[in-house]
C-alpha cells in the first residue's frame, strides 16, 4: 500500500446519498483476478447515461471526490474502493461511509474523511460553483483546506499510522505469531474443521 | 452476547489499537479471493490454518448447462479457485460437487456454522450465520488476504443494538417481511457501527432458516453482522450434521453454547421495539431495501432527492397500487430464500397453478443439496409443471455475474436481498419480496397480496 501523507488535487462533487457498491463499480468487472485495471469502470452505468458529473472536463484528474452519506454501503467488493483509486482518486469525503467500504478503503491506501453534513453540503457547493478548484487533504494534521474553508477530522489512529506509513498489515500481525499459536493450542477440541 | 463472543477470540488487545481476533471459520468464494491468494504468493506467504478455511463457487456459476456454459472470465475465476485451494489444501466445493452452494447456505447445512464461533467470508451477507449464535460478518478482499495468512483479523468493537420482534406475526408475513419491516424501520444506514442482536417472541419463534433470512438482511440496515440466541431449535438443526460435534464433545459443546445468550442485565447502545403483529408483507418500491411499503399500499411520493431518482429508474408514478404493478420476471432464490423451506413455501402457493404468460420465472436452489432435497419432495415437479424452470444452485440473478440477469427495463418480483440500480442486471427493475410473494407474483403477473391469493 503506498503511503498517504497529503494530497492536494481537483476536488469532484458527487452530490447523491447511499451510493452503494454496485453503482460504484458494477458486478460484471469483478470477474478479474487482478487488483487493478478497475478504473475505466467506475461508475460505469451512470456514466453510461451520459453528461455524468465525473466526465465534464473540469473535473478530469480530479484526486478527491465530495459526496452524500452513507457511501459504499451494499456488497463488501473492495473493488470499490480498488477503482476509485485507479480512476486517481485518493480520497473521499462524506458525512459517512458503510462500515466494510470505509474498513476496506483504510486497507488498500483510499482515505475515508468523515466531515459534518453541512461542511460537505459547503464543499460540494464550492466544488459545483468553481470547477476545478482544488483541495487539500492532509492526514498528518488531519485537516482538509480549500478556497475559504478548512476543517478538521478524525481517524482512527491506528489506521491513520498504517496509512501515514503505508504499512503492511498481514507483516505486522505476523510478528504476532507466539501470541497467536498460544491462542490457538488453548481453543478447545470439538471446535469444528473443514475436513 | 456479542461481547462474550469477542471476549473469546481476542489473541491480543494493545492500548490504541484494534483487538487481533481468531477466526474459527473462513468461507472463501471465487469473486473475491483470487487477488487474496495472488498476494500471498508474491509474499512467500502461506495459509495458516487451511483446515479452518472452506471455499466453494457459487458468484459466477451458470444454473444450467454446467461450467461449460461460464463465460471465459467467470471460468478464469473458477480455474483461480481451484488452482489456490489444490496449492493451500483448502476444502473446495467446485462445481459439480455435491456440496456445492452459495457460501452461505453450505456452512449451515454441513454443520461448519455453529453457535459461538467467529466467522468471515469475502461478503456482505455472511451475517446470515449469526443466526446460530455465532459472530459473523462480510470483509473485504485485503482482510481475506489477512486472515488466509494469520488466521486473525483487527477489528475495533462495535455497539450493539438491540431489536427486539414482539408478538404473533400475522398470516402471510414471513422472515423475509421482519427483516424489510425492521430495514423499513431503522434506515439503510440505521444499523451502522453495530452489530444487531434480534431478540423477542417473534424472532425465537422462528426456524433456523427464517432466523437465517433475518440475519442475511442485516447489512441491508447497515449493520456488519446480526445474531439470535442459541437455543433448542438451532441445537435440533445442528445435532447428526456433518461437521457438529458427537458424543461427549456435543455434550461439551452444548454447554458452552447455552451460556452464550445475552444475560438478563444485559446493555445495549441502542435499543429498537417492533410488533410483529403489526409486520405485513413488504414490498420494495425503490432502489434501496429501505424504501419498501406494504403490499396492499401504494407508491409513496417522493420525501428526498434519493426517492425521487429511484421512482425514475423504477419508471414507478406515486401513489400506484402495488398490486397494479405488472412483472415481467420472478427470481426465487439467494441466500436470502432458497433454502429447503422457502421453497417449500413457494410451491405451496404455486401447487395447481400456472406461470402467468407473460411471465418468465425460476427457482435457483441454494445448494446441491438443497436441490437434492426439493427434488425428493417432489417440489421441482411443482415448479416445472406451474412454467417455473428449476435450476441448478448459485447465487444466479441475485446478482447478475453469471447469465442469469435481468435485460433493461424487465422488472422482477424477487426473494433476493438487493433492488440497487442494475443489481440484478444493468437496466433491470427489482420488486424485493419474500417467497410466497414471489410465487403469487408469478402466477398473477403483477405484484399481488399473497393472502388473498389462494
Amino acid at each position: 500500500m503506498d503511503p498517504f501523507t497529503r494530497v492536494t488535487g481537483v476536488l469532484a462533487p458527487l452530490d447523491r446519498a447511499d451510493v452503494d457498491t454496485d453503482q460504484i463499480i458494477p458486478k460484471q468487472f469483478l470477474k478479474r483476478i487482478e487488483r487493478s485495471g478497475y478504473g475505466p469502470f467506475l461508475f460505469y452505468d451512470w456514466r453510461r447515461q451520459g453528461d455524468f458529473i465525473l466526465d465534464r472536463p473540469e473535473y478530469r484528474g480530479a484526486q478527491v471526490l465530495v459526496t452524500g452519506a452513507n457511501f459504499g454501503c451494499g456488497s463488501s467488493r473492495e473493488h470499490a474502493p480498488w477503482s476509485l483509486l485507479d480512476a486517481g482518486f485518493r480520497a473521499v469525503i462524506a458525512p459517512s461511509f458503510a462500515d466494510i467500504f470505509k474498513s476496506n478503503s483504510f486497507r488498500c491506501g483510499l482515505l475515508p474523511v468523515e466531515l459534518p453534513e453541512p461542511a460537505v453540503r459547503h464543499l460540494i457547493q464550492l466544488a459545483l460553483q468553481e470547477p476545478g478548484m482544488e483541495i487539500t487533504v492532509d492526514l498528518e494534521r488531519q485537516r482538509v483546506a480549500a478556497s475559504g474553508f478548512e476543517a478538521d477530522f478524525t481517524l482512527d489512529p491506528f489506521f491513520r499510522e498504517c496509512l501515514l506509513n503505508g504499512w503492511d498489515e498481514v507483516a505486522l500481525t505476523l510478528r504476532q505469531d507466539a501470541a497467536i499459536a498460544r491462542y490457538e493450542t488453548a481453543r478447545p477440541g470439538w471446535l469444528p474443521i473443514s475436513r | 452476547m456479542a461481547a462474550k463472543i469477542w471476549e473469546d477470540h481476542v489473541v491480543a488487545a494493545r492500548e490504541g489499537e484494534p483487538d487481533l481476533l481468531y477466526v474459527d471459520l473462513h468461507l472463501v468464494h471465487e469473486v473475491t479471493s483470487p487477488q487474496a491468494f495472488e498476494s500471498l504468493r508474491l509474499n512467500n506467504r502461506r495459509v495458516r490454518r487451511p483446515d479452518l478455511t472452506v471455499a466453494t463457487m457459487d458468484h459466477d456459476v451458470p444454473t444450467r448447462g454446467g461450467r461449460a456454459a461460464a463465460d471465459e472470465t467467470a471460468e478464469r475465476q473458477m480455474s483461480a479457485l481451484e488452482e489456490n485451494c489444490r496449492r493451500e489444501g483448502i476444502a473446495l466445493f467446485g462445481m459439480g460437487s455435491s456440496r456445492q452452494g452459495i457460501v452461505h447456505v453450505i456452512g449451515p447445512e454441513l454443520g461448519l456454522t455453529q453457535p459461538g464461533l467467529l466467522i468471515v467470508c469475502g461478503d456482505s451477507h455472511t451475517s446470515t450465520h449469526g443466526a446460530f449464535g455465532a459472530l459473523a460478518f462480510g470483509i473485504g478482499t485485503s482482510e481475506v488476504e489477512h486472515v488466509l495468512a494469520t488466521q486473525c483479523l483487527r477489528q475495533r468493537r462495535p455497539k450493539v443494538m438491540a431489536v427486539t420482534v414482539d408478538g404473533e406475526m400475522p398470516l402471510g408475513v414471513t422472515a423475509k417481511d421482519v427483516a424489510l419491516g425492521i430495514i423499513g424501520r431503522i434506515g439503510i444506514e440505521g444499523g451502522r457501527g453495530h452489530v444487531i442482536e434480534y431478540r423477542g417472541s417473534a424472532i425465537s419463534g422462528l426456524s433456523m432458516e427464517g432466523r437465517m433470512t433475518v440475519c442475511n438482511m442485516t447489512i441491508e440496515g447497515g449493520a456488519r453482522a446480526g445474531m439470535i440466541a442459541p437455543d433448542e431449535t438451532t441445537f435440533t438443526y445442528l445435532n447428526g450434521r456433518e461437521h457438529a460435534p458427537r458424543g461427549v464433545q456435543w455434550e461439551q459443546a452444548l454447554s458452552r453454547w447455552s451460556a452464550l445468550p445475552s444475560d438478563a442485565d444485559a446493555q445495549f447502545d441502542a435499543e429498537v421495539l417492533i410488533d410483529a403483529a403489526r409486520l405485513e408483507p413488504y414490498v420494495t418500491w425503490g432502489t434501496n431495501p429501505g424504501q419498501s411499503v406494504p403490499v396492499t399500499s401504494r407508491v409513496p411520493a417522493p420525501r428526498t432527492e434519493t426517492d425521487e431518482r429511484a421512482l425514475r429508474y423504477m419508471a414507478l408514478e406515486p401513489g400506484t397500487a402495488i398490486e397494479s404493478i405488472p412483472i415481467d420476471r420472478v427470481f426465487i432464490g439467494s441466500c436470502t430464500n432458497a433454502r429447503l423451506e422457502d421453497l417449500r413455501i413457494a410451491a405451496s402457493v404455486v401447487r395447481g397453478h400456472t406461470v402467468h404468460p407473460k411471465v418468465r420465472a425460476m427457482v435457483v436452489p441454494g445448494s446441491a443439496s438443497v436441490k437434492r432435497q426439493a427434488e425428493s419432495e417432489g417440489l421441482d415437479a411443482v415448479f416445472r409443471q406451474a412454467g417455473f424452470e428449476w435450476r441448478d444452485a448459485g447465487c444466479s440473478m441475485c446478482l447478475g455475474m453469471n447469465p442469469d440477469i435481468l435485460g433493461p427495463g424487465e422488472r422482477c418480483a424477487s426473494t433476493s436481498n438487493r433492488n440497487f440500480e442494475g443489481r440484478q442486471g444493468s437496466g433491470g427493475r427489482t420488486h424485493l419480496v419474500s417467497p410466497p410473494m414471489a410465487a403469487a407474483a408469478a402466477i398473477a403477473g403483477h405484484l399481488v397480496d399473497v393472502r388473498e391469493f389462494n
